[in-house]
């Protein structure tokens, strides 16, 4: 009986769990490797530059501003 | 020589943004389930938040300078600093909004996290209308920020002391009795993306808040001049 018993968890143990760890998670290997990652990193990298360059142009023109003012 | 010494902390703060973008997609992240790539969100999301905190700090911190020493610039930088942390704040939870869909499995879980953020963030617009109410400007000033001294509190307890309490559940990581992340989503891969992404938005609102606050100090400072010339031609 309990031999029935230990059997039974084993089957258990060797059945179940190991489905769930051999489960692949999925990642975005191949659209690494081949899949044009980088153009998505690339396009990011400008849209955020052109946001930085125009911070740049309006921090120049403040600072115009402020020098036209202390000069007035 | 003197732009650098100026302006080094604008650039230190593009490049560590910069930097947190290519890395933030080409760096390795552990593999676990239902997040899958989107842990990269960790770059992205909540940066805003940490950087939207340490930003509506400093505007306390002007906000409580402009009490003790009665400076309109005080006024005006936690204004604008403010503004800058709203910001911060609104496409904090928007963006975890689009998160919460595709792993949690809503636009909008219950969870004390995302109403805490959404209380303080109304308690913030309150801010924003209570300026707006008042004309006369000595005392929106001190209104103001006084006010604003009350809104960080909540904004600490709403976001940080009441999410991990022991009683609450909550979906979020090192909150409700869940481990914290360092222990299993941060690993030190991440870590060495996530400060200085961190670091670099912080620097980032810094940069937006020091702008809009130089324009409002230069209409200050003109209508103020033109107030005395009308004085002075009657």
């Amino acid at each position: 009986m309990i031999k029935k018993f230990f059997i039974t968890i084993a089957c258990l143990v060797v059945f179940a769990f190991p489905s769930a760890a051999q489960q692949q998670i999925e990642m975005a290997d191949t659209f690494r490797a081949d899949g044009k990652i980088y153009v998505v990193v690339g396009i990011l990298s400008i849209v955020f530059a052109g946001i930085v360059l125009f911070l740049i142009r309006l921090e120049r023109k403040v600072s115009r501003l402020e020098k036209d003012q202390m000069s007035s | 020589m003197s732009l650098i010494k100026r302006h080094w902390w604008k650039v230190t703060g593009v490049l560590l943004v910069l930097y947190s973008i290519i890395m933030g997609f080409l760096g390795e992240v552990p593999r676990l389930p239902i997040l899958n790539e989107t842990i990269r969100n960790l770059y992205f999301h909540v940066t805003m938040w940490f950087a939207m905190i340490f930003i509506l700090g400093g505007s306390v911190f002007y906000s409580i300078r402009y009490l003790s020493k009665n400076q309109i610039n005080d006024d005006i930088r936690a204004e604008h600093m403010a503004n800058v942390g709203i910001l911060l704040g609104i496409l904090g939870i928007v963006t975890g909004s689009l998160w919460a869909r595709f792993t949690w499995g809503g636009w909008w879980v219950n969870d004390p996290k995302l109403n805490g953020a959404a209380i303080s963030l109304l308690i913030y617009l309150a801010y924003v209308v209570l300026r707006n109410s008042m004309d006369e400007e000595q005392r929106r000033a001190r209104v103001a920020a006084v006010y604003n001294i009350f809104a960080f509190v909540l904004l600490i307890v709403f976001l940080m002391v009441y999410p991990r309490m022991n009683r609450v559940d909550s979906l979020h990581p090192g909150n409700g009795g869940n481990p914290a992340f360092s222990s299993y989503d941060l690993d030190s891969n991440m870590r060495l993306v996530f400060y200085p992404a961190v670091i670099g938005w912080i620097l980032m609102g810094l940069w937006l808040a020091d702008l809009s606050s130089r324009i409002a100090k230069i209409r200050y400072k003109k209508l103020s001049m033109e107030a005395q010339i009308d004085t002075t031609v009657l």
